[in-house]
């Protein structure tokens, strides 16, 4: 499939196919047409995290180029971050050169921007853990001022910030943009709500989905941020009670649902922490029914978090027919509808 | 609406009306983030709101900018939470002293429309998504006299303000079912660098003070569920 290479203008017009597990049927129809694919008593739920400026390019102490990609904001107010050598997005990540040799107490430094490296992850030399030397305060208008967003080279141009957010975002907290949420203008969120479907948000710190380096890339995703706000469990209690569906926008909200239900013994509370769960083949959700997800290809790791919501031949269809029908792939790409 | 804990946003932080405004939210327990373009300045208002026990954290920028309102809204989010309140104080006259419209550039109404109409609008756009899907949110514009009043020389400013005004209500018409609040609000004549610079010849002693126009605002804001929405109120003379 080819990926997009840049957002469209018409996210309404954008294709969406709906793959219907119980009959099997694969349906083409467009954004637009989403309020129409649920029912009154469905909840909707949304990750609102905004999109952080993760990338910084920058130079160690000994003037060799590193471009880290911040992961996420650890508890204690580090990063988690995958560095990179020289070069930029423009060149694929599994052609990227490493990044410099470093160990526990070398400082990196990205403009104004200095961090001191806390820890190298035995996993990868690429991972590590970064404590910025600026307070919290100055930190984030600067993180703004010398970051940008992590693209990829099948992007056309460079990316501004308004190009990588949902239009609902709130806190700073996602490396990439949680890209399923991408095309829901307010004209289908308002039309959802009228229909009596609710739209409920929770927050989740999405990391970054490809590093180029294959052991990394193997272990992705890390253990992520999460908040499900008192609302969010609110408004899915609400639609089980009821007998509608809880449709995740995205995977991370599945892994912000799930994993919150875990902590609770499969009930969905107001909670927030970091989760480590990997849905995949065989995961049997206990709080999501359905799914709207970008379009992915075969190998990537979303691909295997669709099997928890549709058999593999429905899926290898679906593959096979958005292929054949020019469904474009990556962030700015269409969609998938598993319900 | 209860302010504590709440985050709050507000524009022009660094001086007269905003950065008074900021210190009253702060005093009644929100997390303030304020913005301005001057660091230093902002800063020192910052500091001053902490060092009186409350919360506040300085965002430097330009809300004319369109590269700069992300930094300013996920800044602001990131320091102080997600944005409850966001208050429009930021703005320009333009060239002072004030020009007849025959003699306005068009690039300096160009460059107000974008401080005072569509700086908001963007910084609005950014953070209204949220509040609309939490379903609550309150968004307030700092008007003037001069978005009603047809004064001579007050012509880009003049309408900036009323365009700004009907930017309130045209948000409020599409989002009051979200539970998403707007007013607009008129401080009236205060003592203020800005007035200084529009009408030099004022009688300072004559003109409100801004901390107590900012508490009359701070109230109207603690109260905005009773305020119809979209609404465009007035602090009087006797502030």
């Amino acid at each position: 499939m080819k990926p997009a290479t840049w957002p469209r203008d018409d996210a309404l017009g954008e294709r969406l196919l709906h793959l219907d597990p119980a009959s099997g049927s694969l349906r083409d129809a467009r954004i637009a047409d989403l309020p129409a694919l649920l029912r009154r008593g469905d909840v909707l739920v949304v990750n609102d995290a905004a999109t952080l400026p993760a990338s910084l390019l920058g130079h160690a102490e000994n003037g060799a180029s590193v471009e880290a990609r911040l992961v996420g904001e650890l508890p204690d107010g580090s990063f988690r971050a995958v560095l990179f050598g020289p070069g930029d997005w423009r060149t694929p990540t599994e052609h990227r050169a490493p990044p410099p040799v470093l160990r526990t107490g070398d400082r990196l430094s990205f403009g104004e921007l200095s961090a001191a490296v806390l820890r190298v992850s035995p996993v990868s030399p690429r991972l590590v853990e970064l404590r910025f030397e600026q307070p919290h305060d100055r930190l984030w208008p600067l993180l703004y001022r010398f970051g940008r967003p992590v693209q990829y080279s099948y992007a056309k141009a460079p990316l501004e910030p308004w190009h990588v957010q949902v239009p609902y975002a709130s806190q700073p907290w996602a490396a990439e943009m949680p890209s399923a949420g991408r095309p829901l203008r307010w004209e289908v969120l308002l039309a959802l709500r009228q229909r009596g479907v609710a739209v409920a948000s929770i927050t989740h710190a999405a990391g970054l989905s490809s590093t180029g380096d294959p052991v990394l890339d193997a272990v992705l995703p890390l253990p992520e941020r999460f908040a499900v706000p008192a609302p969010a469990a609110d408004a899915v209690a609400r639609a089980r009670a009821a007998g509608g569906r809880v449709v995740a926008v995205g995977t991370t909200v599945v892994r912000a649902l799930e994993g919150a239900a875990l902590r609770n013994g499969g009930r969905l509370l107001a909670s927030a922490g970091e989760t480590d769960l990997v849905v995949g083949p065989g995961y049997r959700p206990a709080i999501v029914d359905g799914l709207l997800t970008g379009v992915h290809e075969k190998g990537a790791s979303h691909y295997a978090l669709l099997h928890a919501f549709a058999p593999a031949g429905l899926l290898e269809r679906a593959h096979e027919h958005s292929e054949r029908n020019g469904y474009l792939t990556h962030e700015f790409g269409d969609s998938w509808l598993l319900l | 609406m209860d302010l504590k804990g709440r985050g709050a946003l507000i524009t022009g932080g660094s001086k007269g009306l905003g950065a008074a405004l900021a210190e009253e939210l702060a005093r009644a327990g929100a997390r303030v983030a304020i913005v301005a373009r001057g660091a230093g300045e902002l800063e020192q208002v910052a500091r001053r709101i902490r060092a009186a026990g409350f919360e506040a954290h300085a965002v430097p920028g330009d809300v004319g900018d369109k590269r700069a309102v992300h930094g300013i809204a996920g800044a602001a989010a990131a320091l102080v939470g997600p944005i409850e309140v966001l208050v429009h104080a930021a703005s320009t006259l333009g060239p002072t002293p004030l020009r007849l419209l025959l003699d306005t550039d068009c690039e300096d109404l160009e460059a107000v429309l974008q401080t005072n109409l569509v700086g908001p609008f963007r910084l609005t756009k950014i953070v209204a998504g949220a509040m609309a899907l939490r379903g609550s949110g309150l968004v307030v514009h700092v008007s003037s006299d001069a978005a009603v009043g047809a004064y001579p020389r007050w012509g880009a400013y003049s309408v900036s303000k009323a365009a700004l005004d009907h930017l309130g209500r045209m948000w409020a018409a599409e989002l009051s079912s979200e539970g998403v609040r707007f007013f607009s609000v008129d401080p009236g004549e205060m003592d203020t660098q800005m007035h200084a610079a529009a009408m030099p010849e004022a009688d300072r002693a004559a003109l409100a003070r801004p901390r107590d126009v900012a508490r009359r605002i701070a109230r109207l804001i603690a109260d905005a569920g009773r305020i119809e929405n979209g609404a465009r109120l007035q602090i009087g003379e006797a502030a």
